[in-house]
């Protein structure tokens, strides 16, 4: 069983939701693969017992070979090499490693080489299996390391992956084969506006999906007339609560400090795992 | 001298663009017989490195300076790579920043004007 916890809008609760579904719960893998800013591990705080290094296979060029006919240059998607008279420029951020130049250089004048961007870390959280990704700062591509991160998904256990905020590619790679997915939203104009934005993302992709309100006594009713209409379920309504606000500041989970709660969360994945099976 | 002026129209009446590896056109200008050429931009489109597209084309084309409004961090490298001086901050037509630039009073860039992606509009 594979839970991908996502949204359109960022600061919904994606995280808070992830981390207190996957506390109330036996046997999870935790992947959080909001790799630009992971913050899951605040919550959980993993024992981390392993780190790899991700890495993208970037051009390096034989000068002595290259004969400057700039069909890379031509071939680049990307547009990360420019070659100026003699000059053979890379622009590595640019590149994203798919080996084009490699194949199309008639004179084999090019090889590859690994360029790090980021880690993946891996350790206990409790009995929960906890895996992270880290984007290098300033590096451009995330989709490199969620990739990596999926391998080591253990289908033994009920995955929850925990997405990045939006519709863009590293959603997508997180999002991608999942058995079900749950959107995170506020019920605010921005709010719907970003889940319907979403929703549209998950109908191209064919992942089932529902939707949980954080925050539900808060703004107004357009989400909720929104999924009425569109007969998305709504599977969860959380309400703003000051104590749990406060123990966010903290660091320390909602179902921590008020463990009825867990009662909610196990409801829920009971409500979409019939969802899944049916 | 010539210079590759970014333009949003194929005549020197036009205004010149804002953007460069996002330019709508390239104007190839001759300084000393104002005859140009105008230069579809092979970046506009690109999914991604636009800037540093487009300042293969100034290069390829033999331009000895650009003549824009901003330019940013990849264009530059390959610009400044490329030995051609970047004069940013340009604004009217094309014809009035040929004419700018004649008047030496204008002072080249010495880093990029603006960061990346400033050229990708709003969404």
């Amino acid at each position: 069983m594979i839970i991908a916890v996502a949204s359109g809008k960022g600061g919904t609760g994606k995280t808070t939701i992830a981390v207190n579904l996957a506390l109330s719960l036996e046997n999870v893998q935790y992947l959080d693969c909001d790799v630009e800013e992971p913050n899951a591990a605040i919550f959980l705080k993993p024992a981390i017992q392993k780190r790899v290094s991700v890495a993208i296979p970037v051009p390096e060029f034989d000068e002595a070979l290259c004969t400057r006919c700039k069909k890379c240059v031509e071939a680049c998607a990307y547009n990360a090499i420019v070659i100026l008279g003699q000059k053979v420029l890379l622009f590595p951020q640019l590149c994203h490693g798919c080996g084009g130049c490699r194949y199309i250089c008639p004179e084999n004048a090019i090889t590859e080489q690994p360029r790090q961007i980021g880690l993946i870390e891996q350790g206990p959280a409790g009995s929960i299996d906890f895996i992270q990704g880290l984007l290098n700062v300033g590096e451009p591509m995330a989709t490199p390391i969620i990739k990596q991160q999926r391998k080591l998904i253990d289908k033994e256990k009920i995955v929850i992956l925990d997405a990045p905020p939006g519709t863009s590619c590293p959603v997508i790679e997180t999002v991608r084969n999942s058995d079900y997915c749950i959107l995170v939203t506020e019920p605010t104009p921005f709010g719907l506006n970003d889940l319907r934005l979403a929703v549209d993302t998950m109908r191209e992709m064919k992942v089932p999906f529902g939707v949980v309100i954080n925050c539900s006594n808060t703004g107004n009713n357009g989400v909720k007339n929104y999924c009425a209409s569109e007969t998305i379920p709504v599977l969860l309504e959380l309400p703003w609560n000051r104590r749990i606000a406060e123990a966010y500041s903290r660091g320390e989970p909602a179902v921590t400090i008020i463990p009825e709660m867990k009662k909610d969360f196990h409801r829920m994945y009971n409500t979409l795992l019939t969802k899944v099976c049916s | 001298m010539k210079v590759c002026i970014s333009s949003t129209g194929k005549d020197l009446s036009a205004p010149v663009d804002p953007r460069f590896g996002r330019s709508q056109l390239f104007l190839f200008v001759d300084t000393e017989t104002m005859e140009y050429e105008c230069v579809e931009n092979p970046a506009l489109t690109a999914g991604g490195g636009a800037g540093t597209k487009a300042a293969q084309l100034v290069s390829d084309k033999g331009a000895q300076a650009v003549l824009t409004g901003n330019v940013g961090p990849n264009a530059f490298s390959v610009l400044s790579a490329a030995g051609v001086t970047i004069y940013a901050g340009m604004t009217g037509t094309a014809q009035q920043a040929v004419e700018k630039f004649k008047t030496g009073r204008v002072l080249p860039v010495s880093s990029p004007s603006v960061g990346a992606h400033s050229g990708m509009g709003g969404r």
